[in-house]
This record gives C-alpha cells, sequence and structure tokens, in this order.
C-alpha cells in the first residue's frame, strides 16, 4: 500500500468525500492562477489539478462514478483555464477578475433570474407548466417603466409591474387550468402576446423616443461601514433594493413552500392533484393562487431589469432572461435555493462573458451559450437527475 | 365510466396531442377558421382601442400581402402571341406594379413558414412538442450560409444540392439530440428544444459576430457573414433577384408539404410516428421501438426546419448577419401554422400561406405607413399569432363560441376524461 493511500486510509475518508475533495482541488487549480493569489508559473495550476484528477479517479476505482468522474473533469477544466490564466497578461486578468466588481454583477444578473425563477416554482410546484415566464418578465419590465413614468415613483412601477405580470399570468392560468388547454401551447402564446402588447404599446405611448431619461430608478442601499471594505465592499457595498428583496424573497419562499401549511398545498396539488381534491383543499384555487405569483414574481424580476438595472425599456429587452430562469429553476430541481445557485452560476456566466470581452469579443459572445449548455447536460441527467413535480403539465378536471 | 388502465395522477385531461387526435376525428375547418377570426377581431379590438380605423388597417394589410393582386377584375394587357389585344382578366397582369412584388414578399415567407410549419407538425403528429423550430431553422441557415459562401469553384448544382443538403442534416442533428435525450432518458423536449435554440442563437451569433470564424472578411467591422457566391444560389422566375425575387424553393417548399404526406400516410415510419403520436404506450405494446421513433421524429422535423434555413439563404436572404439571428422568429412562428394548420399538410400550407401574408402585410415594406404604423402592426402581427396559439389550444373554448359541440362529434367524449361544460 502506497504512503498517499495509507494516509486516506488513516483519514477514513469514503471515496465521496475524496471525489468532493477532488472536484474542490480542480476549482482551485484556476483560483490560484487568478488573482489575489496569481500563480505566474504554470507548474502550479498543472500540480492542484492533477492532484483533483488523482482524487477523482481513485473515487472512480472506489464504485462513485458521477462524482468521481465530475472530479476528473473539474480538475481537467481547472488545469486547462488555471494554465491559460497563467498564459495571459496580468493586467488584462486583474481587468477580468476583480472579486468584489465580478460579486456585484453576478448578483446585478442572477436577479432578475431569480425572481422569475421562484416565480416559476410556484407554478410548476402546483402543476402548471410556465414557459411563459418571458413574456411576463417582459410585461413587467414594460410596465414598470410605464408606472414608473406615469406616476413618477419606482414603487407604484413596481406595482404596475406586479399587477401587470399578474394579468399575464391569470390569462395563462384561465386557458391552462379552466379551459385546460396544452400549457406549454398555452406559455408560448403568452410569450407573444406579451412581445406584441408590450412592442405595442412601447411604441403607442413613446413613438420613436423611446422611455423618458429622467425615469425615477430603484435605489441602491449604500450601507456606510461597508465601503471600504476590499472585498466586501465592493461586492455588496451598493446593492440595488430590489437584489436584497431577492434574498429576502428566497428565505420567505423556502419557508412558505417548505415549513406552511400553504406550501404543503401547493405542493400536493402538483404532485397529485386528485388526492389533494379528496381532502378538501381547491386544486383551482390554489393553482390561480400560484400561477398569478408566478406572474408578479417574474413581472418584478423584469421591472429590476428595466426600471433598477438599466433605467429604461426597449422591444424585447428580457431577450431569453425568462428562459434562463427556467432553465435556473430544472438545474435547480424546482426548489428555491437550488434555483437561485443556478441563477447565480447563470448570473456570473453572463457577468463573465462581458468581462471577458477583453481577450475576445466572440469568444465572450460564444459563453453566453453556457446556461443553456449546462441546462441540456443537467436534464440529460449527467449530474444528478431533476425530477419534476409529478403532475406537471397535466390540466386538471373536476369530478 | 372506463378508466385507463394507468391513470396519471390526478385523472389529467387530455394532452395536447390527444386533443389533437379527437380534433381530427371530429373534423372539419370550423376550429382554425373560428380561431383565426378570433383572433383577427380582437387584434382589431387592439387597434381599434388605440385609436385607429380597424377596417382601413386590415384593408391596407390585404393591399400589402399582395393577394389584393387577385381579386381585380378589368381588362388588361397579357402577352398573347401575335397581338396586342386587352382581355378580360380576373387579375392584373400587370407585374410592375406593387402588388406582384408584395405578392412573392408574401411567398417567399410562406416558403419558410411551410417548412417551419411542418417542423413543428411533424414532431407533433409522434407526441412530442418541437418549440425548437427556431434554433433548427438557425442551424440550417447559418450551415447553408457558410458553404454557400465558400466553395467559389463548384459547379451551380452540385453547390446547392451540397448546401442544403448539408443545413437539412444540421438542423436533423441539432433537433436529433433532443430526440435522443427524449428516447434515452426521458427528458421532455420542451425543455431541451428551448435550450437548443439558444444554444443555436448564440453559435450564429459567436459565428457571424466581429472576429467570429464565419464573419465576412471584407469589413470586419460589420457582424454579417460572408455572401453566398453565383454557384450556391437557388434560381429565381419571379421578380427582380436583386429585390429578393420568389425562388424554387417555393416549388421546394411545397414538395416538402407531398413528401410529409406520404411519409405520415403512405410509410412503415409514418405508421409508426402516427402510432406513437396517438398512444405511445399502446404503439409499445403492439411492438413498435417508440424510443427510435422519437429520435426519427425529431431528426425528420430538423430536416424540414434545417430546409427552410436554406432556402432562406440561397433564395433571397444570400448572408446571414447576427442581428438576423437575433430579431428572426419565423421558427416560432410555425408553431402557429402548425396548429392552426392542425398538422395536417394541407392545413399547414394553407395556415403558412395566412401567416406569411399576415407578416408581410404589417410589415415595413408592405403596410401603407399613412393608414397605420408598420412598427405597431409589427407587433400586431405577433399579438394575432399569440391570440391564434392560446384560442388553438383551447378548442372547449372555441368550440363553445361555436356553440355545436354536440354536433361535431366531441360530445361523444365523455368516456375517460371528459370535459365538462365549456369555461365552467
Amino acid at each position: 500500500m502506497s504512503p498517499v493511500a495509507a494516509t486516506i486510509d488513516r483519514l477514513r475518508w469514503g471515496p465521496r468525500r475524496v471525489a468532493r475533495l477532488g472536484i474542490v482541488l480542480g476549482i482551485l487549480a484556476f483560483f490560484f492562477a487568478l488573482p489575489p493569489v496569481e500563480a505566474r508559473a504554470p507548474v502550479v495550476p498543472l500540480l492542484v489539478g492533477l492532484l483533483g484528477v488523482a482524487c477523482g479517479i481513485w473515487a472512480v476505482t472506489r464504485g462513485v462514478g458521477r462524482l468521481g468522474w465530475g472530479a476528473v473533469a473539474v480538475g481537467v477544466l481547472g488545469i486547462l483555464l488555471g494554465v491559460l490564466a497563467t498564459r495571459s497578461s496580468g493586467t488584462n486578468l486583474h481587468i477580468v477578475v476583480s472579486w468584489g466588481a465580478l460579486v456585484a454583477s453576478t448578483l446585478v444578473w442572477a436577479t432578475p433570474l431569480t425572481f422569475a425563477a421562484i416565480g416559476g416554482m410556484f407554478s410548476e410546484r402546483s402543476g402548471v407548466v410556465n414557459i411563459a415566464l418571458e413574456g411576463m418578465m417582459l410585461s413587467g419590465a414594460f410596465f414598470g417603466v410605464l408606472g414608473a413614468d406615469k406616476f413618477n415613483s419606482w414603487a407604484m412601477g413596481l406595482l404596475v409591474a406586479a399587477v401587470a405580470g399578474g394579468c399575464f399570468a391569470l390569462v395563462h392560468a384561465f386557458f391552462a387550468i379552466h379551459l385546460r388547454a396544452d400549457q406549454i401551447v398555452g406559455g408560448t402564446a403568452i410569450n407573444f402576446l406579451a412581445l406584441g402588447v408590450t412592442g405595442y404599446f412601447f411604441i403607442q405611448v413613446y413613438g420613436d423616443v423611446g422611455s423618458p431619461g429622467n425615469l425615477p430608478r430603484i435605489p441602491n442601499v449604500n450601507i456606510p461601514g461597508l465601503k471600504n471594505v476590499t472585498f466586501l465592499g465592493d461586492a455588496f457595498g451598493q446593492l440595488n433594493l430590489m437584489i436584497w428583496l431577492s434574498f429576502v424573497l428566497l428565505i420567505v419562499a423556502y419557508v412558505v413552500m417548505f415549513k406552511t401549511p400553504i406550501g404543503l398545498r401547493i405542493r400536493a396539488v402538483g404532485e397529485h392533484p386528485r388526492a389533494a381534491e379528496t381532502v378538501g383543499i381547491s386544486v383551482y384555487l390554489i393553482r390561480y393562487a400560484s400561477v398569478t405569483l408566478s406572474g408578479m414574481l417574474a413581472a418584478l424580476g423584469g421591472a429590476y431589469l428595466a426600471v433598477g438595472f438599466v433605467g429604461s425599456f426597449n422591444e424585447n429587452m428580457t431577450a431569453g432572461r425568462g428562459f434562463i430562469a427556467l432553465a435556473a429553476l430544472i438545474f435547480g430541481n424546482w426548489r428555491p435555493f437550488g434555483a437561485f445557485a443556478a441563477a447565480l452560476l447563470f448570473g456570473a456566466s453572463t457577468a463573465l462573458s462581458f468581462r471577458l470581452a477583453t481577450y475576445s469579443d466572440s469568444a465572450a459572445v460564444l459563453f453566453q451559450a453556457l446556461p443553456y449548455v449546462l441546462t441540456l447536460i443537467a436534464v440529460a441527467g449527467v449530474i444528478g437527475r431533476s425530477v419534476p413535480p409529478a403532475s406537471v403539465g397535466r390540466p386538471y378536471s373536476k369530478q | 365510466m372506463s378508466e385507463p388502465v394507468e391513470a396519471p395522477p390526478g385523472d389529467s385531461a387530455p394532452s395536447a396531442v390527444e386533443r389533437l387526435a379527437a380534433r381530427h376525428r371530429a373534423g372539419g375547418i370550423v376550429t382554425p377558421l373560428i380561431t383565426a377570426m378570433i383572433a383577427f377581431f380582437m387584434g382589431g379590438l387592439v387597434v381599434l382601442a388605440t385609436g385607429h380605423n380597424p377596417f382601413r388597417t386590415y384593408k391596407a394589410v390585404w393591399d400589402g400581402t399582395g393577394l389584393n393582386w387577385f381579386f381585380k377584375f378589368g381588362h388588361y394587357h397579357i402577352d398573347l402571341p401575335f397581338t396586342q389585344h386587352r382581355v378580360f382578366f380576373w387579375w392584373d397582369t400587370n407585374a410592375n406594379a406593387l402588388a406582384p412584388y408584395n405578392l412573392t414578399q408574401t411567398l417567399l415567407l410562406t416558403t419558410t413558414l411551410i417548412l417551419t410549419g411542418l417542423a413543428v407538425s411533424f414532431a407533433f403528429r409522434c407526441g412530442l412538442f418541437n418549440i425548437g423550430g427556431q434554433g433548427q431553422y438557425i442551424t440550417g441557415a447559418i450551415v447553408a450560409v457558410w458553404v454557400g459562401s465558400s466553395w467559389a469553384g463548384m459547379a451551380k448544382g452540385l453547390h446547392v444540392f451540397l448546401a442544403i443538403l448539408l443545413a437539412c442534416l444540421a438542423g436533423a442533428a441539432l433537433a436529433a439530440v433532443a430526440g435522443l435525450l427524449k428516447a434515452t432518458v426521458g427528458a421532455h423536449e420542451v425543455i431541451t428544444t428551448i435550450m437548443l435554440n439558444w444554444i443555436a442563437y448564440w453559435i450564429g451569433s459567436y459565428a457571424f459576430g466581429r472576429g467570429g470564424p464565419l464573419q465576412n472578411k471584407v469589413d470586419i467591422a460589420v457582424p454579417i457573414s460572408g455572401d453566398v457566391v453565383r454557384s450556391g444560389k437557388l434560381p429565381t422566375f419571379w421578380g427582380n433577384p436583386e429585390l429578393q425575387a420568389l425562388h424554387v424553393g417555393f416549388f421546394i417548399a411545397l414538395a416538402a408539404l407531398v413528401v410529409f404526406w406520404v411519409i405520415l400516410n403512405r410509410t412503415t415510419l409514418g405508421y409508426q410516428v402516427r402510432a406513437v403520436g396517438f398512444n405511445s404506450e399502446a404503439a409499445r405494446y403492439g411492438g413498435i421501438n417508440v424510443a427510435r421513433n422519437y429520435v426519427y421524429a425529431m431528426a425528420i422535423s430538423g430536416v424540414f426546419a434545417g430546409l427552410g434555413g436554406a432556402m432562406d439563404i440561397l433564395g433571397w436572404q444570400y448572408r446571414l448577419g447576427v442581428l438576423d439571428i437575433q430579431v428572426s422568429n419565423i421558427g416560432f412562428i410555425g408553431i402557429a401554422v402548425a396548429l392552426l394548420g392542425r398538422n395536417t399538410a394541407v392545413g399547414v400550407g394553407l395556415a403558412a400561406l395566412l401567416f406569411g401574408a399576415l407578416v408581410n402585410g404589417t410589415s415595413t415594406r408592405g403596410l401603407d405607413p399613412s393608414v397605420f404604423p408598420p412598427e405597431l402592426a409589427g407587433n400586431l402581427t405577433l399579438m394575432i399569432q399569440a391570440l391564434v396559439l392560446l384560442f388553438v389550444g383551447a378548442d372547449v373554448l372555441v368550440l363553445a363560441i361555436w356553440g355545436s359541440r354536440k354536433k361535431i362529434g366531441l360530445g361523444r367524449r365523455t368516456a375517460p376524461p371528459a370535459p365538462e361544460g365549456a369555461a365552467t
């Protein structure tokens, strides 16, 4: 028995733990090549990464296939990226990787996704597929701008956005629940409807001029003491109010969904509506409420994008973010924290793709496909299996 | 009351595919017609509510489609041999007028919509909802422009053929990924095709974007592909090729309709695909390899969509820019075409003509801006399309509006999953 194996044996680490260590080592391999550690010798990421790969292989030979191969993949990826990073010029590296700004930017891009994904969770957990998140976000973006402009208050903007998103969701709910139309056809229709309605009224109201430049924006939250702290100041010192609200929403959504009777009812309706009906839960009521709530939350995500972040509206400005939110929901296995983690991952990939333009415009563009590729891999069951609620997409008819 | 053997949780109402099958039995062109009428009526309400005249607007849209070229009775000159006589004819034969130009544009859109519509329809007949027509279309277009703009020295027929073939295969490959995932791990095809759409979108944006591998070599500031070379272009037969003339792809699309019908109704593959679409469990019991049919059906769908992309590129666009990819939604309109056309060859053809006319009639090019602003009209098209999709899925409501559910046979479906009463 080699000394290394003997050491591992003495630690009493199972292969799963070693595989996880391998994954961490793979990430570290890349991390060491970045600021603030910024090892310039390619041998550093190579060695750390190889160690990770070794851990992975060791785990694979002990029968932990999926996690072990994951460690091998992460290790190889860590070596590649790490060596690439050591090859790049130091200044470029500092432009791309400034952790504080990167975290802040990740949160900015993740927040609309979080709102929409949590909204989607309510809808899908109650058994109604919501691929109309995109359209509801878009409606929130436009009506948020409209409300903020007309009432000259961002809070009214958010309110109008939520009402508009709720209305679109009600249409979806009516067709999906009462008329028992196919939910995917209906969702596609809502997406187009939102695209048409927002585009139509945008031109009708604002013409060629576009939305006004002096739109009241959702304020940033300045935390006074944090401003000059090195990493935390850049990351959390000046986040938008909506970003903090998304954290609150996350916790509330988790508690409501998994710790309260309401959440239990929603999940029951999504898993087995007949059983839920039998014990006196109104399937229709729960589904209507959930779908409407999902529309309101998705619209708030869109409103953050338009009123909070960009400060204006343009046609089809969500540009597929609703679908990324849907992807985050699936990737996160229909759970709030999972969806949030996926939203952060996808937000980070967007934030990075803007910064990667320092190296190559075209590669940065290609990077934006990452969330979709990851989701495809996730639904293929390579990284754990994502299992939807049992009755999602099935219309329910009362007896 | 005969319950199905394996009742899904909640004894769900019929899926879209089952409903579709029911509507096939119900027969008639009534539902799609009413659906379209409701959509146009509600679109008219929006136009009215925002202070425009819906009748004048729709008239202007109609004029913009070029279909007004027919129905203009009068004495027109037609080139009868050896004479200069004017003959009474039922349409204006003066090819320099605006109407025939608009008509060629409508037919160009119809060509592509037939193909993207078939892409959705074919999968639908196998019980799959291929929402990825857009991605498959873009993939076909990317490959077509790549092949078409390289190998300048190739013989004309061969070059076009190769470009079309590879575009079809590319579309098929993309769609087959979704089919394979469905067949092997049961991943829902709607999710996978949505993801594949965006992957195709970003690959296209990358390929033709600044510094991308397929960007043109002439002006590197412009994110657009190189031009399709002469030998790669489809022959045109109507109109001025400088102004987007109608190309032979129109006939290819018509042929595709026939091929669609033949595959589905006259081949073993089509029989199996339809069997899986009607009831996959029964098909499996009957010895049909359901998984394989999923893959085949998606791949054939992808062939249609990829062919659509090739037709646009080789027929009139001749180049593909990042912006083209980002604003294109012809693959999505294909969903409305397929559903309105009830996934039949004839229906898809007619629905494609309707939507082609609508899109062109409301475009900046087609619509008279003094009557109705085309920027609004483009969005009106989206709304009408959305309403068609909404109501085509809600046959219960549509048929209730028609008020004769029993008469056309849906009333008989009171057995297992009964849609009791419309809009209860």
